[in-house]
C-alpha cells in the first residue's frame, strides 16, 4: 500500500500485549476448531446409527409387501353353494370345504404322489388359510367362477420366504422348513409360470392371524387411532385446564410448588407404571373390559398428561406478560384475558406439544400389554370396547413370533408405525410455522 | 395556562398514606396525594422511585403481581380503590392504562378498539359498535390514519400509531381516569410529540395521570408534578412551581440533571 500519511504507532508496551495475545491466538482458533469437530463428529454418529437402524428395518420389511400366489385351475361345484335363485347362500358356503377342493385340485396335477406324507408335503405348499380366502374372494365377487378357471391362490408362509430368498437352499434338509422333495415342486411350478409374487393387500385390510400370510396392521391401527382418540379427547382439555389454573389461578405457595414438582415428576413415571395404574383402577376397581381401546386411551392419557401441561404452561408463559396486562388494564377478567388473548397466542405451542405427547403415545407399548391389549386379536375392532391391539404391541407380538415370515412383516409393521410418527411430528412442525404469531 | 392552574380545580382522587410493599420490601411510603380532576399529573423521579407502582396502585394492577401488597385508602368519589371488596374488573373499566411499550393485541386494529366495549357489554349492536371505534379512534386522533383499513392487523402498524390505537382502546371503555406509564419511552420524537399533544386534547374529558422519565415532558404536558425519590412522595405542586422554584433540594439536583 502507497500511504503517503504517517501513521502513529502504538507504543512498545501495548505492542508487547497484542505480541502476547496473538501468540495465544493459534492455540484458541484450534481449540474452536477441535471442538467443531467433536461436533460434527457426534451429529456423523447419531446419523450414522439412525441409518444404520433404517436401513436394517427397511432390507428385513420391505419383501413383506409383497406375497406369493400359486395358480391352480379350480372347478367350484356351484350347485353346492347356491340357492334356488342362483345367489350365494352364506351359510352354505360357509359349510363348504373349500380347502379340500383347493388341495384335491391340487394333489390332482401330481398324480404320482400317493404316499400320505408326500401328499401331506404337497399340502403344506399352499397356505392354511387358502380356503377361506377363496371363499371370502367369491362372496366379495358374488359370482362362481365357471369350471376350470385359473385363480391364484396363496402360498404358505415356508414358500413366501423361498420365493423371497429368505430359506437359505443350501442349509442341510434337516434344518430347513421345506423338504427338498418340496422344493423341486415349487422350482417345477414356477419353471411353469404358476407361482408370482403380488402386492400383499392382506397386509393393509386384515387383523392379526396365526398364519402370516394372512396376518396385517389394519387391526393395530384402528386398535391405535381408537386409543389415541380416547387419549386426545381426555388429555388434552384436562391438560390445558391444569395449566391455565396453575398459570393464572393458583395461589402461590406450599400446594401449588407440590403440584408443580408433582407434574414435573409425572412425566419422568416409567410408563409400565401407568399400566399397572391402568390395571389396578380402571379393570381392578371400576371393572372395565380388558384389552379395550378405551382402557388404553385413558391409560396413555395419563401417561400423556404431563407431556401436555408441561408444554403448555411453557407456551402460556412465552405470551408476552404485555398482552395480560393489556386485557386486564381493560377490565378483562382472568378468565376472559385467559381466553381472549392468551390460550390463541399459546395454541400452537399447545398444538406442537399435544402431537408430540399423542405421537409418545403412539409408540408406547409396556402400558397396553398390562391392560391387556397384547391379546391375540383377529377381527378389526369396531367399537372402544372391543378388544384389540395397538401397532406396537402387534410388532412385539410379531417379533416374537417364529414363523420367519412374521419377522419381515413386523419390520414392515414398524416402518408403518415410523410414517405414522414422522408424519405427525412434521405437521406438529407445521402447524406450529403456519399458526405462530409474531408481533 | 395561568387562568388554568389558577383556577381550582375539584378533586377526582384523593390517596392517603399508600404503602407497597414487594415482600419484605417496601416500595412506596406514606404517599398521600390530591388528584385535580381533568388534567395532567405527572410522576417524575429517578429509576426505581415508586412512580409506576403507585400508578398501578390506581387501578390495582399490582394484584397481578403475587408477592405485592397494598395498604392505604386511595379514594375516587366514592369508590374506595384499595377495598378488597372493590371489583377490580369495574374498576379498570373506569380507570383506563396505556403501558409504556405499545401493547396492541395481535388482532385487527378493529378488534383492539371493540374489545372493551365488547366485553364489558357496552355496545347493543353492530352499528353501536362501529360507531364507538370511530368514535374512540376520532378521540386518539388515529382515525384519519387507519379509517380504511380497520381489518388490518394491529401489529402492522408502527410504533406511535400502535400507542395511540392502545390509547383508542383504552378510550373506548369510556373511563374518566386514564393511567399512562412512560407511554413515549418507546417512541421516537416525532411519534412523541403526537403523543404529547393527544395528552393534551385528552385533558379535556379525562383525568390523566402520566409517569414519565422527560423531564421536558412533564413540564410540557402537565400542569401538576409529583417527585418521588426512594419511595416517598419529595414534592408535590403545580408543574411550573416544581419546575422553576423546588422548595426540596433533592428536587433541584433531579430537575438540574444532578442526580437521575
Amino acid at each position: 500500500m502507497n500511504n503517503p500519511i504517517e501513521m502513529i504507532q502504538p507504543d512498545a508496551k501495548t505492542q508487547a500485549r497484542f505480541e502476547k495475545i496473538a501468540q495465544g491466538l493459534k492455540k484458541r482458533h484450534a481449540a474452536s476448531r477441535r471442538l467443531k469437530t467433536y461436533g460434527i463428529m457426534a451429529i456423523v454418529t447419531a446419523i450414522s446409527f439412525l441409518a444404520i437402524l433404517l436401513t436394517t428395518i427397511i432390507s428385513n420389511g420391505y419383501t413383506a409387501i409383497q406375497q406369493t400366489e400359486l395358480q391352480i385351475a379350480l372347478t367350484i361345484p356351484a350347485e353346492k353353494l347356491q340357492n334356488d335363485d342362483g345367489a350365494i347362500d352364506p351359510v352354505k358356503a360357509r359349510n363348504f370345504n373349500w380347502n379340500g377342493l383347493i388341495k384335491k385340485a391340487f394333489r390332482a396335477e401330481f398324480p404320482d404322489v400317493t404316499a400320505m406324507l408326500d401328499k401331506r408335503a404337497l399340502g403344506e405348499i399352499l397356505s392354511k388359510n387358502a380356503g377361506y380366502d377363496l371363499r371370502r374372494q367369491i362372496e366379495a365377487k358374488g359370482v362362481i367362477p365357471t369350471g376350470g378357471t385359473k385363480l391364484w391362490i396363496k402360498t404358505s408362509d415356508d414358500v413366501d420366504m423361498l420365493m423371497k430368498g429368505r430359506l437359505d437352499r443350501n442349509l442341510d434338509e434337516s434344518q430347513r422348513r421345506l423338504s427338498d422333495q418340496q422344493i423341486g415342486w415349487i422350482d417345477k411350478l414356477v419353471a411353469d409360470d404358476r407361482i408370482r409374487l403380488v402386492f400383499n393387500d392382506t397386509f393393509f385390510t386384515a387383523a392379526d392371524s396365526r398364519e402370516p400370510e394372512s396376518a396385517g396392521v389394519l387391526g393395530a391401527t384402528v386398535g391405535s387411532a381408537m386409543a389415541l382418540f380416547v387419549t386426545v379427547l381426555l388429555a388434552l382439555p384436562l391438560a390445558v385446564m391444569a395449566a391455565v389454573y396453575l398459570e393464572y389461578f393458583a395461589p402461590p405457595g406450599r400446594v401449588t410448588d407440590f403440584i408443580e414438582v408433582n407434574i414435573n415428576n409425572l412425566a419422568a413415571v416409567p410408563s409400565i407404571v401407568f399400566g399397572l395404574l391402568g390395571l389396578a383402577v380402571f379393570l381392578g376397581f371400576f371393572g372395565m373390559p380388558r384389552s379395550a381401546p378405551l382402557v388404553g386411551g385413558m391409560v396413555l392419557a395419563l401417561m400423556t398428561l404431563p407431556t401436555i401441561i408441561i408444554a403448555t404452561r411453557a407456551s402460556i408463559r412465552a405470551v408476552p406478560t404485555s398482552i395480560r396486562d393489556a386485557a386486564l388494564g381493560l377490565g378483562a377478567s382472568r378468565m376472559q384475558a385467559a381466553i381472549d388473548h392468551i390460550l390463541p397466542l399459546a395454541a400452537p405451542g399447545i398444538l406442537t406439544g399435544t402431537i408430540i405427547g399423542i405421537a409418545q403415545a403412539l409408540g408406547e407399548t409396556a402400558p397396553l400389554i398390562m391392560i391387556g391389549m397384547v391379546a391375540f386379536i383377529v377381527d378389526v375392532p369396531t367399537t372402544l370396547t372391543d378388544p384389540a391391539t395397538a401397532l406396537p404391541v402387534q410388532i412385539y407380538i410379531w417379533s416374537d413370533s417364529a414363523e420367519r415370515a412374521f419377522y419381515e412383516r413386523s419390520s414392515l409393521a414398524i416402518m408403518v408405525l415410523l410414517t405414522f410418527l414422522i408424519t405427525m411430528n412434521i405437521s406438529a412442525v407445521l402447524l406450529r410455522r403456519k399458526f405462530e404469531k409474531k408481533w | 395556562m395561568d387562568t388554568v392552574v389558577d383556577m381550582a380545580k375539584a378533586i377526582k382522587i384523593q390517596a392517603k398514606d399508600v404503602n407497597v410493599f414487594y415482600g419484605e420490601k417496601q416500595a412506596l411510603n406514606n404517599v398521600s396525594i390530591d388528584i385535580e380532576d381533568r388534567s395532567v399529573t405527572a410522576f417524575i423521579g429517578p429509576s426505581g422511585c415508586g412512580k409506576s407502582t403507585f400508578l398501578r396502585c390506581f387501578n390495582r394492577m399490582n394484584d397481578v403481581i403475587p408477592s405485592c401488597r397494598v395498604e392505604g385508602s386511595i379514594m375516587m368519589g366514592d369508590v374506595d380503590v384499595n377495598n378488597p371488596q372493590t371489583d377490580p374488573v369495574l374498576l379498570r373499566a373506569r380507570i383506563g392504562m396505556v403501558f409504556q411499550k405499545p401493547n396492541p393485541f395481535p388482532k385487527t386494529i378493529f378488534e383492539n378498539v371493540a374489545y372493551g366495549p365488547r366485553i364489558h357489554g357496552l355496545a347493543q349492536s353492530k352499528a353501536e359498535l362501529d360507531d364507538m371505534v370511530e368514535d374512540s379512534l376520532k378521540k386518539a386522533g388515529l382515525w384519519g390514519e387507519v379509517a380504511d383499513r380497520l381489518a388490518d392487523q394491529a401489529t402492522g402498524l408502527s410504533g406511535g400509531q400502535q400507542q395511540r390505537l392502545c390509547i383508542a382502546r383504552a378510550i373506548a371503555v369510556g373511563p374518566d381516569v386514564l393511567l399512562m406509564d412512560e407511554p413515549c419511552s418507546a417512541l421516537d420524537p416525532i411519534a412523541t410529540s403526537v403523543i404529547e399533544e393527544l395528552i393534551s386534547e385528552l385533558q379535556q374529558r379525562f383525568t390523566i395521570l402520566i409517569v414519565t422519565h422527560s423531564m421536558q415532558q412533564a413540564a410540557r404536558v402537565s400542569q401538576k408534578t409529583a417527585y418521588f425519590h426512594l419511595g416517598t412522595l419529595v414534592e408535590y405542586g403545580d408543574t411550573k412551581d416544581v419546575f422553576t422554584l423546588p422548595k426540596n433540594e433533592q428536587t433541584e439536583a433531579y430537575i438540574s440533571g444532578k442526580i437521575g
